[in-house]
């Protein structure tokens, strides 16, 4: 494939791994978190921790769009397909997301709820105006990528006075998050906060662009590198943080050029700005409530927001106490060093939230890594 | 088929504009007009003529295998074939994949009421045109008809008898430690073209499913290693699930390599664009073989000599493993598990 083989070519990523290796201080330990779950699959994927040498840890963040979402919102939406009858569009992934008592949205259709899978918020606003009868909610979640995409929708339902269709918004944003984890008070007891830069995330940054991460480097002093999300991006990135941690420096650089600006893209910034508001706090599944961290449905556009059309209260619904997802989030433990991991914990069964989704640091690690956990057989 | 000799003319069924009535499940007259004009018309064979609820054969020696599958693939017509002749090769390819020369096969229709005659008459002559190509007629059938939203067009159900010769002894508990795994072509062509026809993707470039049936491809494969330990066509799941099953059942590990397994461009593209992994997306003409390494030159060039294993590879190897786990090494030099696919495969958010 035309520029996309170019950042996956084997030969290139054994240069950079030689130069990680070199840049890499002898006894020092680099600790770096990649923010996002795209970056997350793509380390799993293709087993990029074995090109990195044993320095230098990668640490699994949130940004996977359905693993934060926390269970009371599973839960209302799932109340929202079964007991209001309505036609609830949404992405893939977030079909199989376990709410209470391992209901999902996949399993409330075989309950009878009508449930469709859409690649677009387009799509959902296209199957409200074939269907005039039906009520249609788009279930909207992810991070800044997919929300100027919602933003259009509710736009054009708006203009053209559609009322057959409704958004229930679950975006959220991406730097309040990881103020979040700078910022994670540490239990007594539990294991301290320990990083040394961040890989930045690659699609939200096209939109929000740069600027937005700089307190990171400013207030925390971590050194950031924004990075695409095919495997040479991510290895460069590596050397770049390696080479700021050894310099002493903590920026923001960018190793995402091809796609990102330091400004982001402006147009689509405006849209969410015009759509929607910022809510006061957002749940988050594994980190908790977290102050100006997610979107709501502005007044304009009221009248277009499911939670107000349905009068859905939200009712929070505690994490199971067993798991650590909480801790692995900060980075403070790692996936095998959960009780519940890969035993009562499983992507079939996910009780976390990092085993909800491919992209989740548990799924991930359970799926394409956890053969490293195994005891060696000899062969 | 009586009644009408006397009169000497009934009106014929509307192969155009008819549907499919819930009199053509009764077991009256439509439904032996239905059978005749439509299922014996295109399956005609000298078993099947005689009209029997059964079919009374003799088989060559050697032990009999026996299959079943049910197919309920929508879009009912895609890119490169249809339900119909895809439920002649999947069967044909179950049963060739215990080294089995096909012999039979038994097909059952179940038919939503108002479903169009005249796609009920392209996938039957479709498969009718499978199996002739094949050399394995259908010799019996049945049919019922669901009443409406009860079904979707039409499921089928093909069974399909064969024989495997003496000394032949395919199995997926087979794989042994040091054996070679052979895979006969790209995957994801079949999973991809259905469903981008499903979702109407409209990608640009037409990506066709591999249907075929594969059971020459076997017998030549068969004739040239007789020992061959291993066969599983990788349909549903995908070459990853195949391979899982078959390291389950025989206790083993793999190892395979990712640069070696062939993929069309298309469909890498396309599992891109979607955030698909074609190691567990559908393929209907494809086999993995797994036979002892010393053997694993000799079944690749029988297996590159037929046309439907001419991009076929050499992708990794059998391990021992006590934990069962298929690892691949990436294009990129890392490692990683193949593991079973979870669920569904669905597209990712961003």
């Amino acid at each position: 494939m035309n520029y996309i083989d170019e950042y996956r070519d084997g030969t290139l990523a054994a240069g950079l791994a030689a130069a990680i290796a070199r840049a890499a201080i002898p006894r020092r330990q680099y600790r770096f978190m990649e923010f996002c779950g795209g970056h997350t699959y793509a380390i799993a994927r293709y087993g990029l921790t074995d090109l990195l040498p044993s320095s230098v840890r990668m640490i699994h963040g949130p940004g996977c769009p359905v693993c934060v979402l926390p269970i009371g919102r599973v839960d209302a939406v799932i109340r929202l397909a079964l007991e209001h009858k309505v036609t609830l569009c949404t992405y893939g992934d977030a079909l199989r997301v376990p709410g209470s008592g391992g209901m999902s949205l996949l399993r409330a259709r075989a309950r009878g709820a009508d449930v469709r899978m859409i690649y677009s918020a387009a799509d959902a606003l296209t199957v409200a105006r074939a269907e005039p009868q039906r009520e249609v909610v788009f279930f909207a979640l992810g991070f800044e990528t997919t929300t100027p995409a919602t933003a259009v929708v509710i736009r054009e339902a708006h203009a053209a006075g559609i009322g057959n269709f409704s958004v229930l918004c679950n975006h959220v944003l991406t730097p309040p998050a990881m103020a979040a984890i700078l910022e994670s008070p540490v239990l007594p007891g539990a294991a301290p906060l320990a990083l040394d830069g961040f890989v930045g995330p690659a699609h939200v940054s096209t939109v929000i662009g740069t600027v937005p991460y700089e307190f990171v480097a400013l207030r925390h002093r971590k050194p950031v590198v924004i990075a695409g999300f095919e495997p040479l991006d991510l290895l460069q990135a590596v050397l770049m943080l390696i080479r700021q941690v050894n310099d002493g420096r903590a920026e923001v650089e960018n190793e995402f050029v091809r796609a990102v600006g330091r400004n982001g893209n402006l147009k689509a910034q405006a849209l969410m700005r015009e759509v929607f508001e910022v809510r006061d706090r957002f749940e988050w599944r594994g980190l908790g409530e977290i102050p100006a961290s997610a979107l709501k449905i502005r007044e304009p556009y009221r009248r277009l927001d499911a939670e107000v059309r349905y009068a859905m209260g939200y009712r929070p619904v505690p994490d199971n106490k067993a798991c650590e997802c909480g801790a692995i989030l900060r980075g403070a433990k790692s996936p095998s060093e959960c009780a519940i991991f890969g035993t009562l914990c499983t992507p079939e069964n996910p009780i976390g939230a990092c085993m909800v989704s491919s992209e989740g640091a548990c799924a991930a690690h359970y799926s394409y890594g956890r053969f490293k956990d195994a005891v060696e057989v000899p062969g | 088929m009586s009644g009408n000799r006397n009169t000497g003319y009934v009106r014929p069924l509307d192969l155009r504009d008819g549907r499919v009535e819930m009199s053509h499940g009764s077991g009256g007259r439509a439904m032996a007009q239905l059978v005749r004009e439509l299922f014996l018309a295109a399956f005609d064979n000298d078993i099947l003529r005689q009209m029997n609820d059964q079919a009374i054969f003799t088989l060559p020696p050697g032990r009999v295998v026996m299959t079943t599958d049910s197919y309920v693939v929508s879009p009912l017509f895609f890119p490169g074939g249809d339900i119909g002749c895809m439920s002649v090769h999947g069967t044909i390819n179950d049963l060739a994949m215990s080294g089995a020369r096909p012999a039979y096969l038994a097909a059952s229709f179940v038919l939503e009421e108002g479903f169009a005659l005249a796609e009920l008459k392209r996938v039957v002559d479709s498969m009718a045109r499978a199996a002739l190509l094949a050399g394995v007629p259908v010799v019996t059938g049945d049919t019922k008809v669901v009443e409406r939203g009860k079904g979707d067009g039409v499921f089928i159900t093909t069974t399909g008898v064969g024989v495997v010769a003496d000394g032949i002894d395919i199995s997926g508990a087979n794989a042994r430690p040091g054996d070679s795994i052979l895979l006969s072509g790209t995957i994801g062509d079949h999973g991809i073209a259905v469903m981008s026809k499903r979702e109407d993707l409209g990608f640009r470039t037409a990506i066709e499913s591999d249907t075929a049936a594969l059971h020459e491809l076997v017998a030549a494969m068969v004739a040239a290693v007789p020992g061959i330990h291993a066969m599983r066509d990788p349909t549903r799941g995908g070459l990853g699930t195949t391979l899982n099953e078959i390291a389950a059942q025989s206790g083993v590990g793999m190892m395979i390599e990712e640069a070696s397994i062939p993929v069309a461009p298309q469909v890498e593209a396309a599992c891109e664009f979607l955030g698909f992994d074609p190691l567990y997306v559908a393929n209907e003409g494809k086999l993995v073989a797994i036979c002892r390494q010393q053997d694993a030159g000799r079944l690749l060039a029988a297996m590159r000599a037929h046309p439907l294993g001419a991009a076929a590879a050499v992708i990794g190897e059998v391990r021992q493993d006590r934990n069962g786990f298929v690892q691949m090494k990436t294009r990129l030099g890392g490692q990683r598990i193949v593991d079973w696919l979870t669920g569904e495969q669905l597209p990712r958010i961003c």
